[in-house]
């Protein structure tokens, strides 16, 4: 296999990148608080729901100072066995696994 | 201009049809794929087939788009694997149509044995007949161990060369996996789910474009069918130059498609 050519530099500085993109993400970290918030003023079943502890999870890693945030989250979020299982018995997918079931990864 | 090579335009409706042609879409790949639904019986699928071989082929060019079709059962209906087997007897005789390219979008959803069976029974009709491959690789938290479990089963045939196979929907996660082991990779761009239009432009300048593509993958569910042109003006309001942008939306595609000897653009 021929080397890969190299990664593409952004072309724009560090400053306008936030200037680009600030606001667009300040909306979303306000929206992740509201949306703990939202679960945290609903009433009944959830309380434990797996979910929300992945959620939390993610967000250590955005203030953990270290590169590759986006792959870590999504590692984080991941299925890490390795053999088929047996039967589907759904088609879909809940968006984490239960990060308490698979000892606290 | 641009190419989207992974977009189900059977669950679309003719206005995006015209709003990607004034886009500056030229040519479309259309997977089969899930209807949301179960189908009843294999002669469901006949009549999908049809329906992308010959229907949508002319839909398609009364916008001035050429439209090419990949054939399969897809992976959220490979738990019944009689029924399955049943629906891969039909692709054979489609795939003399000149616009069938090969076999998609295959691959897993919950990564199932069953699932892995008929993946090998796509993979075995795709070698039989030297057809390129689209894989579908799962949803979320299924995705990487998926994309590892399909990749596996590619190289358990050597008769199919990985420089053939597109594995599709990888994020930051799988990217790396996909090139590293020689295949295609795809970025699709949706709302919810996948890549961000801005997520896959930063896949690209962290990963390099050397065999990296981007679709919409549009379908019936939230999704975009304009995404790859909004990909395009994320990449020049950055900065890219533009043989870069025509590169990751036009011309990487029509390299990987060219291998079938059957793609053409309008």
């Amino acid at each position: 296999m021929p080397p890969m050519p190299g990664p593409t530099p952004p072309p724009l500085s560090k400053r306008a990148v936030v200037d680009r993109y600030f606001l667009e993400h300040r909306a979303k970290v306000i929206d992740i608080a509201a949306f703990l918030d939202r679960v945290d003023r609903a009433q009944g079943e959830g309380a434990d729901d797996h979910r929300r502890a992945a959620l939390e999870a993610c967000c250590a890693i955005l203030t953990d100072g270290r590169p590759d945030r986006a792959r870590r989250i999504l590692e984080l979020l991941s299925d890490h066995t390795t053999e088929p299982i047996a039967k589907a018995s759904t088609k879909g997918a809940t968006g984490a696994v239960d990060l308490h079931a698979k000892g606290g990864r | 201009m641009y190419i989207d090579p992974h977009v189900h335009m059977v669950s679309r409706t003719t206005d995006d049809y015209q709003r990607m042609a004034l886009a500056g879409c030229v040519a479309i790949t259309e997977p089969a794929f899930w209807a949301g639904y179960d189908r009843s019986s294999p002669q469901g699928f006949y009549d999908y087939f049809r329906q992308l071989t010959d229907f949508e082929p002319k839909r398609a060019a009364q916008y001035g788009i050429r439209h090419h079709s990949w054939l399969c059962i897809n992976p959220k209906e490979a738990e019944d694997p009689v029924f399955a087997r049943e629906v891969i007897k039909l692709i054979p005789q489609f795939l003399k149509c000149e616009s069938v390219l090969g076999i998609g979008e295959i691959g897993l959803n919950k990564n199932s044995r069953n699932e892995l069976e008929i993946l090998d029974a796509h993979l075995s009709l795709a070698a039989e007949h030297d057809l390129l491959v689209l894989v579908h690789t799962p949803h979320l938290e299924d995705k990487l161990k998926g994309t590892k479990l399909i990749m596996d089963a590619i190289r358990n045939h050597a008769r199919l060369d990985p420089r053939r196979v597109l594995i599709d929907h990888v994020e930051e996660h799988t990217v790396r996996h996909v090139l590293d082991r020689g295949f295609w990779a795809g970025m699709t761009l949706y709302p919810d789910t996948k890549c961000t239009p801005q997520r896959a432009v930063d896949i690209f300048e962290m990963h390099g474009t050397e065999r990296l593509w981007i679709n919409s993958a549009g379908d019936w569910g939230n999704s975009d069918p304009l995404a790859v042109p909004k990909a395009q003006i994320e990449m020049k309001s950055r900065g890219h130059a533009m043989e870069l942008v025509k590169k990751i939306s036009f011309d990487n595609p029509l390299q990987f498609l060219s291998q079938s000897g059957r793609f053409r653009i309008a």
